[in-house]
């Protein structure tokens, strides 16, 4: 089916720590995101998944260790300068814009890409306008993709949950990412709901070619749809490397299935 | 007939005032979750200056074209505002990210206070006038319906068109352009409003200044009016319950509220007042705010809260 090339290395994590007071949510994890794969970041409840993604993400500022990002080093960046290199993500319990409508949601992924300023904007100046229409095209494009386009004008609180889950991947895609970071974006839905979500998120990756940070808890999906999963438990990075090799890791194993002592 | 009608046009009139206050605190309230306590001395800080640069401006450049001058110093009075806004993110709210709500409104209090005097410092503190040419003679309507007619006043009547016109501006600013957008889009949720490259601290600048310039606009009216002097800076108590009254964080909400509030309380000065003793025009707004809160806490238009258990 895929005809992707997986590339150089453009997303290096190096041994990352982050605790909050006493907790340690992650010591020392290192791992490597290849250009158009699908890297997923799998463990139990608690197992520091999130914490990890919210490093990426600068949500997090990590006590120890950095993120390299093409060529670029940080480790204290905020959530905004991260979406300005190029940066996108979801969200595990929906952060939607509810009170606007499923356009204005997609339009405002497109706010970096917005170059008039707020009197050309305020005076409504036929640059504005322009942009605006542009952008909109932009934004049609990514609804007719995601399949949404009878809920263009329908305030985004008001959708079913599978759908607000598509919306916030539209948000996303909006941003035209190099990155996507998917924090477990099947969470919470039924089989139809998880085969559809599974269908865009390769779509996404086959047809943008963007690269995908994929956090799961349900095992069967991930090792369907990635290219390579870090496992974590207990903030411990315990396993590396294609679906198979991690399946057959015994540590990985113990995490899951428990252990007699 | 008459006198109803004539005490029901002034409370609007009143209410519009209200709600233009009312509509600073809401704007702010959304954005960045602050509740600017300081809204009141911004009107009475961008009407000091506006009244101020009004008798500067010709002394100093010998200008007497009224018009031109009172539109130089509108638009001083804005600059300033801007700064002013600039200068709270940059000095106050910025440093009190992510603080308790109390925090923020106690830092608001402090400006409430620094601007108040500061603004005496600077431009004085005696009563100032401004003029901008609204009309100030009464006209009689409905004549010819029923005896003695309404009498309107023509100043109420163009600052409500005023206030009209701006709500209007506002609401197609937020609706339509990609920076109202991102307005909305951080009162919504300031989280994801980051993550999509919303730089918080701009848009808090413009939330700033665009409720600053509703203060410039609501402290012209009243001071075209009443006049500019310290007593401008309570209407902002008045402005409490209408955003009580209207909900929190909704701008319909805030401008129904004034008009409710404004109607209500001349209504029960004149037709309850006589059967108290008066004085009901005083404290109507806040037991209205009151008795709201206890029945529907939200407000009128507010988000109900709910909490997950």
């Amino acid at each position: 089916m895929t005809t992707k090339k997986i590339g150089e290395v453009i997303l290096d994590v190096n041994n990352i720590s982050l605790s909050f007071g006493g907790v340690k949510a992650l010591s020392d994890i290192s791992f490597n995101v290849r250009e158009h794969e699908i890297r997923a970041i799998i463990g139990p409840n608690g197992a520091g998944k999130s914490s990890m993604l919210n490093c990426i993400n600068g949500v997090y500022q990590p006590q120890q260790g950095s993120i390299n990002f093409r060529g670029q080093t940080f480790s204290q960046m905020n959530s905004r300068q991260v979406a300005e290199l190029g940066f996108a993500r979801t969200f595990q319990n929906l952060a939607l814009f509810k009170g606007m409508n499923v356009i204005d949601n997609l339009m405002s992924g497109r706010n970096l890409k917005m170059k008039t300023n707020l009197f050309q904007q305020a005076l409504y100046l036929g640059a504005a306008r322009r942009e605006e229409n542009e952008h909109r095209a932009f934004v049609e494009h990514i609804i007719d993709f995601l399949e949404i386009q009878a809920y263009r004008k329908t305030p985004v609180g008001r959708l079913p949950y599978g759908l607000q889950k598509r919306v916030d991947l539209g948000r996303a895609l909006a941003m035209e990412p190099q990155v996507l970071l998917l924090d477990e974006p099947m969470a919470g839905m039924n089989v139809e709901e998880k085969q559809d979500m599974c269908r865009f998120v390769l779509d996404v990756n086959d047809e943008f070619g963007t690269t995908i940070v994929l956090i799961e808890h349900d095992m069967g999906v991930v090792m369907d749809i990635s290219d390579r999963v870090v496992v974590l438990d207990y903030g411990k990075k315990i396993g590396d490397g294609t679906p198979d090799e991690v399946r057959s890791n015994e540590d990985v194993i113990k995490a899951y299935l428990g252990t007699t002592h | 007939m008459g006198p109803f009608l004539e005490t029901l046009i002034g409370g609007l009139m009143t209410g519009m005032l209200y709600s233009l206050v009312a509509l600073g605190f809401v704007l702010i309230f959304k954005a960045s979750g602050v509740f600017n306590f300081a809204q009141g001395a911004m009107v009475l800080f961008a009407a000091l200056t506006m009244a101020r640069f009004a008798q500067w401006i010709p002394q100093w450049t010998g200008l007497s074209d009224k018009l031109l001058v009172n539109l130089l110093a509108f638009g001083v009075a804005m600059i300033v505002m801007i700064g002013v806004a600039w200068l709270i993110e940059r000095l106050v709210l910025g440093k009190l990210v992510n603080q308790e709500g109390i925090t923020l409104l106690m830092a608001t209090l402090g400006i409430t206070y620094f601007l108040d005097g500061f603004g005496q410092t600077l431009f004085g503190s005696d009563i100032y006038k401004i003029d901008v040419g609204l009309p100030k003679d009464p006209i009689f309507l409905f004549e010819q319906t029923f005896q003695g007619g309404v009498l309107i006043n023509q100043e109420d009547l163009a600052a409500a068109a005023i206030a009209a016109a701006l709500v209007a501006l506002l609401a197609a600013f937020f609706q339509y352009t990609s920076t109202g957008r991102a307005l909305r889009a951080v009162a919504d949720d300031h989280q994801a409003a980051q993550s999509i490259g919303i730089p918080l601290s701009r848009i808090w600048v413009i939330v700033w200044s665009v409720a600053g310039f509703v203060a410039l606009v609501a402290g012209i009216i009243w001071g075209s009016k009443l006049g500019v002097q310290f007593s401008l800076s309570l209407v902002a108590l008045k402005a409490l319950p209408v955003v009580i009254l209207g909900g929190l964080t909704s701008v319909p909400g805030a401008i129904v509220g004034g008009l409710i509030i404004g109607v209500g309380e001349k209504l029960s000065e004149v037709f309850i007042g006589p059967y108290f003793g008066g004085g009901i025009e005083i404290w109507f707004a806040y037991v209205l705010a009151l008795v709201f809160l206890l029945v529907r806490p939200q407000g009128l238009f507010g988000e109900k809260i709910i909490d997950r258990v």
